[in-house]
């Protein structure tokens, strides 16, 4: 055969072929083109003002009294509708027992997420008898239904954030939680079975093995009772390894377990990272052993604790430790296991360095080589290496050891440096420079100084120096950079989180609300300019953390119709279309409903009075947003239920009447008729004949 | 009998006629086999869809419909029709769905046969294919016709929303919904098979029309 036939041939097939790929992809592409031209997603244009928009804009800044700074914080900071923020600041709530979500740089609040505090929007501890969250807010069975939050810690692996799940201390209460980021959802709540308060918590080991809960006022480890006069015989502190299980999205209490520490009021706590990998870091303010007793004429605790010019730094080798729990070497203390003072230090497991005055925050710098320890009552950082904190163990360099045996190093053999920075520093965060940022209580400002080290290189100041400090509105508490305490941090923002906002915002009245100030950090140098304040007036915050918004891998909806958010799977409980109705057994009432827009399955139910009655509701909504509430008057009852979400009520019927329930959200513009009712029968009236309509209903 | 069989199948291409003019025969086949493939292909596409956007979606919802079967936001868009009285769209055409894939498959045997047949009579059998674009349309219309004619007079939002046609291709609306209807690659593969067919036909109408010519005054086609 010639070779032109299969030429020809080929040629064909190829238009053939050619002609209907080009149709397919124009017709294709013409319908993207044209989608996009629908919602306006053209991409932005760079900014070009004309002569008439400079005008405007003056003419609006000049109204509204803004100078040049104020135009360009605000131009820094505001997002437009639908622009999503690049940070997520997850900040601790106080005395609300809530966590707050907060976008940054617009610094607008997202969400509270309910942790310790019953909240009814979130449907969170109002689910009847047994709710899952009322069970995990009682202390041995006593309801304690709010919460001191204080340090969230997000879980990290290798010693980055990994968006999957958020811890929080409660301060009042020693409680610890665990909120699942797939749904921002408080899961678990353990209270720490050895004391009554914390502070230290949490802090997260670099891949959240353990989750660190230190004390702060000493007790008598596992409830127990002494006067001050048994201070230093009976009292103690502690710090508990918390375990956590990633998989199940738990703390695996049995695998958990607590080192007794001496009752020197442990303060923040730091988890080693890199070069310190291993090691967990706990400041004290109370080596003095202070008990107070002003009306005995004894100095009261904020001068008794305060009399020494040093305190101790806990450094702990909680590697070691965790080696000697399993070796079975720890004894319990009401039944949880606690390694003692005497096995500490016979394993090396726990030694001081001196640390000036009555500090507050211990941190870690991002490359783990350095601890810094904030001073409070002293005007400076001091700033521990650790290469020299292990060469000084190695060679025993104590000076000796405290009151309970443990060895306690000698300062200058582990002090890498010294920077005065002004009054009552506290809490240090880091950037991606070179510097670290560190919170002053008194001066109301946050410093900006020098690391050294490998650090040195990444700006151009003196190693271990003061670079700047920015004034803050007022009384600085902690404070929270992008990534700030992680080993990548990201620079760019930090918030201040003051405690006194004064004259900041319009009066309230005498309560005032904080103040969070987002601080512009992205230029090196001297420029660190407050960019916007966040009122925030619903309790008081105290540490944050500042996670990139694309870290986070939150659902839309819940993965499948039936979810069981606590179990974080379907339930074969869960009802679904085609199988609502009322099941009677006895005086116990089985009701499966449904809530789609905009009605429920079955609107009628009928109960005796006296009745136990289980109520599942599934949500068999997909759609994003699609949430509707369910709530029964009188009953203290009320849901949120997600697009998905499945949930159990249950309640004894002891209301007789005919008592309406609805949908608690604006589901849709039917949302009113979204309704039903609870026939609850007199007691009087059982045994007489049933409405028909109604009976109907509860087939 | 014969003779009528032998008029219906058209003319068998002699071996030595095949091998000088392998190209002239062997065109219409490889054109109408293309075909097939085009129809077989679609079988795995979009045939058409539609896009709903509302304030309250700002990603919109999409309906696409292949040959077979219905995806994407199904549930949620019959969760809406509701309101207005729509039935499920998954009883929409129900048949036809459940024969496609076979229709398909058929049409596409039958085409095959067109390339085996030399007569002008492989036309009828090549005619479902050619004509399938068009009754995919007149179908698609007729159920929309259908679901957007009869609501359900009971329905929540029945004073305000009467029964009207939803479009079929391009824009339209209802309520607060813009509807953006689309075909589909799988329908433009649908189209391209039969225009396909018709360019396969040029070819197979040259060399048989010509071959049946020759044949019949073989000394004239030498001239």
């Amino acid at each position: 055969m010639s070779r032109q036939p299969s030429t020809v041939r080929t040629t064909i097939l190829a238009a053939i072929a050619a002609g209907s790929l080009l149709s397919i992809m124009v017709s294709t592409a013409d319908a993207q083109e044209n989608r996009r031209r629908r919602r306006g997603q053209e991409e932005a244009k760079p900014l070009d003002l004309t002569p008439e928009q400079v005008a405007s804009l003056t003419k609006v800044a000049n109204d509204r009294k803004l100078n040049v700074d104020d135009l360009l914080a605000a131009a820094k900071t505001f997002t437009p509708s639908g622009r999503h923020d690049e940070y997520v600041l997850f900040a601790s709530g106080g005395q609300s027992g809530h966590m707050f979500a907060i976008g940054v740089p617009s610094m607008r609040l997202l969400r509270s997420i309910a942790v310790f505090t019953p909240e009814p929007w979130q449907g969170y501890g109002f689910a009847g008898m047994d709710d899952h969250a009322r069970e995990a807010l009682k202390i041995n069975g006593t309801p304690v239904t709010w919460g001191d939050t204080h340090h969230p810690a997000l879980s990290e692996t290798k010693g980055d954030y990994d968006g999957q799940f958020l811890f929080i201390g409660d301060k009042a209460n020693a409680r610890l939680a665990v909120i699942d980021l797939r749904d921002w959802e408080t899961k678990q709540i353990v209270k720490n079975p050895l004391t009554f308060s914390n502070h230290g918590a949490a802090f997260v080991t670099p891949d959240t093995d353990y989750i660190i809960e230190g004390a702060q006022y000493a007790t008598v480890l596992g409830y127990g009772y002494a006067l001050p006069d048994q201070y230093q015989k009976s009292y103690r502190g502690m710090a508990t390894m918390w375990k956590f299980d990633r998989q199940k999205g738990r703390i695996d209490i049995a695998n958990s377990f607590a080192m007794e520490l001496p009752p020197y009021w442990q303060d923040l706590a730091d988890v080693g990272k890199g070069a310190s990998d291993g090691y967990f870091f706990v400041n004290s303010f109370n080596v003095e052993m202070a008990t107070g007793s002003v009306a005995k004429g004894d100095p009261p605790f904020e001068a008794g604790a305060s009399k020494r010019d040093m305190d101790y730094l806990h450094i702990v080798d909680w590697r070691k430790a965790e080696a000697a729990y399993k070796a079975g070497k720890a004894k319990p203390i009401n039944g949880f296991p606690v390694l003692s003072l005497e096995t500490s230090i016979a394993e090396g497991l726990l030694y001081f360095a001196p640390e000036p005055k009555s500090p507050h925050g211990v941190d870690v710098t991002p490359n783990g080589q350095y601890m810094v320890v904030a001073g409070k009552l002293d005007p400076h950082v001091t700033i521990y290496s650790i290469e020299k904190v292990k060469a000084a163990i190695a060679a025993k360099k104590f000076t000796g050891t405290d009151p309970f045996g443990i060895p306690v190093l000698d300062f200058d053999a582990v002090k890498e440096a010294q920077v005065e920075l002004g009054l009552g520093p506290l809490h240090t965060q880091f950037d991606d420079k070179g510097y670290a940022y560190t919170s002053l209580f008194l001066d109301s400002a946050v410093a900006r100084w020098s690391l050294g080290g490998e650090y040195a290189p990444l700006h151009a100041e003196r190693p271990w120096t003061l670079v700047t400090k920015t004034p803050i509105q007022y009384n600085i508490g902690h404070l929270s950079a992008a990534g700030g305490d992680t080993v990548h941090p990201g620079g760019r923002y930090l918030v201040a989180m003051s405690k006194w906002s004064v004259d900041r915002f319009l009066p309230t009245g005498p309560l005032l609300p904080q103040n969070f100030q987002l601080l512009d950090i992205s230029e090196p140098g001297t420029v660190m300019p407050v960019i916007y304040d966040l009122p925030i007036g619903v309790g008081e915050p105290h540490y944050a953390q500042m996670i990139k918004a694309d870290k986070l891998q939150s659902w839309k909806v819940y993965p499948q119709v039936g979810w069981n958010s606590h179990t974080q799977q379907p339930d074969p409980n869960a009802p679904r279309p085609g199988s609502e109705g009322v099941i009677r057994e006895g005086s116990k009432v089985l009701v499966n409903m449904t809530a789609v827009r905009s009605h429920f399955v079955p609107e009628h139910v009928e109960v005796n009075e006296g009745d136990e009655v289980t109520w599942r509701i599934t949500n068999v909504e997909t759609a994003q947003d699609a949430t509707h509430g369910f709530c029964i008057g009188g009953y203290n009852i009320n849901l949120s239920l997600e697009p998905g979400e499945y949930e159990e009520v249950r309640f004894i019927a002891d209301k007789p009447g005919t008592n309406p329930f609805y949908c608690t959200e604006f589901c849709s513009a039917l949302h009113l008729e979204m309704a039903g009712y609870l026939h609850v029968k007199p007691a009087s009236k059982i045994g007489a004949v049933t409405p028909e309509g109604a009976a109907a209903e509860n087939k | 009998m014969s003779r009528l069989f032998q008029s219906l199948i058209g003319p068998r291409v002699p071996a030595e006629e095949l091998a000088a003019h392998r190209v002239r025969y062997l065109a219409p086949t490889l054109v109408f086999m293309a075909a097939r493939v085009l129809l077989l292909v679609s079988l795995f596409l979009p045939y058409w869809r539609m896009e709903l956007v509302a304030p309250q979606y700002p990603d919109g919802l999409f309906i696409t419909a292949y040959v077979n079967h219905l995806s994407g936001d199904v549930r949620e868009v019959d969760g809406l029709n509701h309101y207005i009285g729509m039935r499920p769209l998954g009883e929409a055409a129900a048949f036809e769905r459940a024969a496609s894939v076979w229709m398909i498959i058929s049409m596409v045997l039958l085409v095959e046969g067109a390339a085996a047949i030399h007569s002008r009579w492989a036309v009828l059998l090549a005619l479902p294919a050619v004509t399938f674009p068009l009754g995919f349309v007149a179908d698609l219309y007729y159920w929309m016709r259908t679901f957007g004619l009869n609501l359900n007079p009971e329905a929540p939002l029945s004073s305000s929303i009467k029964p009207f046609v939803p479009t079929v291709v391009g824009e339209g609306g209802i309520g607060q919904f813009k509807t953006y209807a689309e075909f589909g690659p799988g329908y433009w593969l649908t189209v391209a098979a039969a225009v396909t067919i018709i360019v396969g036909f040029v070819f197979h109408r040259h060399a048989y029309k010509t071959l049946a010519h020759r044949l019949a005054w073989p000394t004239g086609a030498r001239a």
